[in-house]
């Protein structure tokens, strides 16, 4: 697989990719990730993986937020231990639910601008546009400390696209939004990809990625065990329900509502009482039905993949590779 | 270098030094600072109402002497020094706990650029403080004098040197402890252990080989101070503060100065070497 990409680099030359060779990342004697080559295109690209498969190192490895401890990696031709060039044609939404305090959602990204070298107006200008963008305008003069999870999610990646990069690298950006927000955002991410800009986007839930991504990397164990189009990894999904927690404010009328659909093979209540855990064989039609309940009454605070449930998936899918290696 | 990197890495000073300055003045975990600072200011304004309250004239010189030793052994040996751990130590130590420090690295700013920022706002916000501080010590400390007898120090006597003397001391203090500790807040995790050998260290400068006296912030700021501990505080007379306040070879002026600024250089320096190779990981904390 590692060689099919590597020979696409006779195709458009590593100044347009995004290049990993040979490259390990220990943290002591814990493994990141070890001898990934990867050759990564233009167009939407996904690091799928259960957790602690290295998606998020191999992301702070491209950005120079942490060094390999062998290999090299380019990004566009940069170097990423040279934050003053690359950051200007990178921006990352990190996982990190952390932020400076004291900062409005305004401040946070006007701020992050200012650190460009951007005059006043024109860091308030593209702060504002990036706020827009991300549908935050509202609550742009809030203090994050005060912002629910789903709109620090979208603040940090109005801090992603503010400076107009064109590498987009987003650690799990799905997570913690609700399904028109979550509708919102893929379609945003569509446009960026379409603007020609490379999106990085990392994932355990395999139906997030299967929607937007031209290509896609799995990852287990630090080892990157399949990549290439998702049309191929779809296929192996379709036959295993993947398993969805909300959160909203009537978990029983919803787990009711949902219940008689046949896509959804189950649908229980959270143990907290406050979430309403479904498992269904097709996602999408899922997401669609729960943008219909959002807009019949049902207040839905969040909607998140099950781990063990996604785990699994992965498992399946981690050992059909190597079953056929 | 060219001109409009040079305007680039002002632009991007100024930016880090607005963000940082705020954070660190208003910053609710740094009240405790402000208690140390302003300490002084509490203790020589009840000296001064106790001495106008019981009628006593007091004597100019016999103040300068107080001033001098609260200065030395409580102001800048505790209040600057503690303060500057609060301050510099969190410039990046902080940031790494909070879970903030990435914020700064996905920016296209050099580390140095980086440090620099963060390190001027920690002096600025530092100088600040203490600065104000020294201003309020000096004018509560001769309150209960009449008039003519403060006009005679501060325009005809020794009062304005004084002064400006202070300031610039509690300004050289925060800039080389500043130095010190941000580098140890780049270097150690547990700022405990480094902050407790630095403190032992300047406790025991009088005592050590001359050579090495001159690693240490204390050593120079003592030459610079205008008025000498006053006598009763010495080993002679078997106080225990006596080793400490002892300055048994002052430099001068410029080579205290000069000392001061290569220490805290040589401190920066290695600051900057330190975050160019800091890893954001987050987790290990």
């Amino acid at each position: 697989m590692t060689e099919r990409v590597s020979g696409n680099m006779n195709v458009a030359g590593p100044q347009t990719r995004i290049v990993f060779e040979e490259v390990s990342k220990f943290y002591g004697e814990v493994l990141g990730v070890n001898r990934v080559n990867l050759s990564i295109p233009p167009g939407i690209t996904s690091l799928v993986g259960p957790n602690g498969s290295g998606k998020t190192t191999l992301m702070n490895l491209m950005t120079g937020l942490v060094r390999p401890s062998r290999g090299r990696i380019s990004v566009l031709g940069m170097a990423p231990d040279d934050p003053e060039r690359l950051f200007r044609v990178v921006g990352y939404c990190t996982q990190f639910d952390s932020f400076p305090r004291g900062l409005t959602g305004y401040d946070f990204i006007y701020s992050y601008l200012r650190l460009f070298g951007y005059p006043h107006a024109q860091s308030s200008e593209m702060a504002v546009r990036a706020i827009d963008r991300v549908s935050l305008a509202d609550a742009a003069g809030r203090k994050i400390a005060g912002y629910s999870k789903g709109m620090r999610q979208r603040i940090k990646l109005a801090q992603a696209i503010c400076h107009n990069p064109t590498v987009l690298v987003l650690d799990e950006p799905l997570n913690g939004l609700d399904p028109l927000i979550r509708a919102e955002t893929i379609a945003l991410f569509r446009t960026l990809a379409a603007e020609g800009l490379h999106l990085i986007i990392s994932s355990h839930v395999l139906h997030e990625v299967d929607v937007i991504s031209d290509q896609v990397v799995l990852l287990s164990n630090g080892y990157v065990v399949a990549e290439g189009k998702i049309q191929g990894v779809r296929d192996e999904i379709q036959e295993h329900p993947m398993q969805v927690l909300i959160r909203c404010d009537k978990p029983g009328e919803l787990a009711s509502q949902v219940f008689h659909e046949d896509y959804v093979v189950e649908a229980r209540m959270h143990n907290d009482r406050q979430g309403v855990l479904v498992k269904t064989r097709d996602a999408d039609r899922f997401y669609l039905l729960l943008n219909r309940i959002a807009q019949n009454g049902i207040e839905i605070e969040s909607v998140a993949p099950a781990d063990d449930d996604v785990l699994s998936v992965y498992e399946y899918l981690i050992g059909t590779e190597e079953s056929t290696k | 270098m060219n001109e409009p990197r040079w305007a680039l890495w002002r632009a991007q000073l100024r930016a880090i030094i607005r963000l940082e300055t705020k954070k660190t003045l208003f910053s609710r975990r740094g009240i405790w600072i402000y208690f140390l600072a302003f300490a002084p200011v509490l203790i020589f304004l009840f000296h001064s109402l106790y001495l106008m309250k019981t009628g006593q004239a007091g004597d100019i010189a016999e103040e300068t002497h107080i001033f001098a030793g609260v200065f030395q052994l409580f102001f800048l040996r505790l209040a600057i020094f503690f303060g500057c751990v609060g301050i510099f130590m969190n410039l990046f130590r902080g940031e790494v706990l909070d879970k903030s420090l990435h914020y700064y690295f996905l920016a296209p700013v050099r580390r140095p650029v980086l440090l620099a920022g963060k390190f001027i706002s920690g002096l600025l916000a530092a100088s600040a403080i203490f600065g104000t501080s020294v201003l309020l010590q000096f004018a509560v400390v001769y309150w209960h004098f009449d008039s003519n007898t403060r006009q005679e120090y501060f325009l005809h006597g020794h009062g304005l040197a004084h002064l400006a003397a202070y300031l610039g001391v509690t300004l050289l203090a925060c800039l080389g402890y500043g130095a010190v500790f941000l580098a140890a807040g780049v270097m150690f995790r547990n700022p405990l252990l480094p902050t407790a050998a630095v403190l032992v260290w300047e406790a025991i400068n009088a005592i050590l080989p001359a050579a090495l006296q001159r690693i240490s912030v204390i050593f120079y700021l003592k030459s610079l101070c205008p008025v000498l501990i006053p006598t009763e505080v010495s080993l002679d007379q078997g106080n225990p503060l006596g080793f400490i306040a002892m300055n048994p070879s002052p430099a001068s002026t410029l080579t205290a100065i000069f000392g001061l600024l290569a220490l805290s250089l040589v401190a920066i320096a290695f600051s900057s070497r330190q975050l160019r190779r800091m890893e954001i990981d987050y987790g290990a904390e």
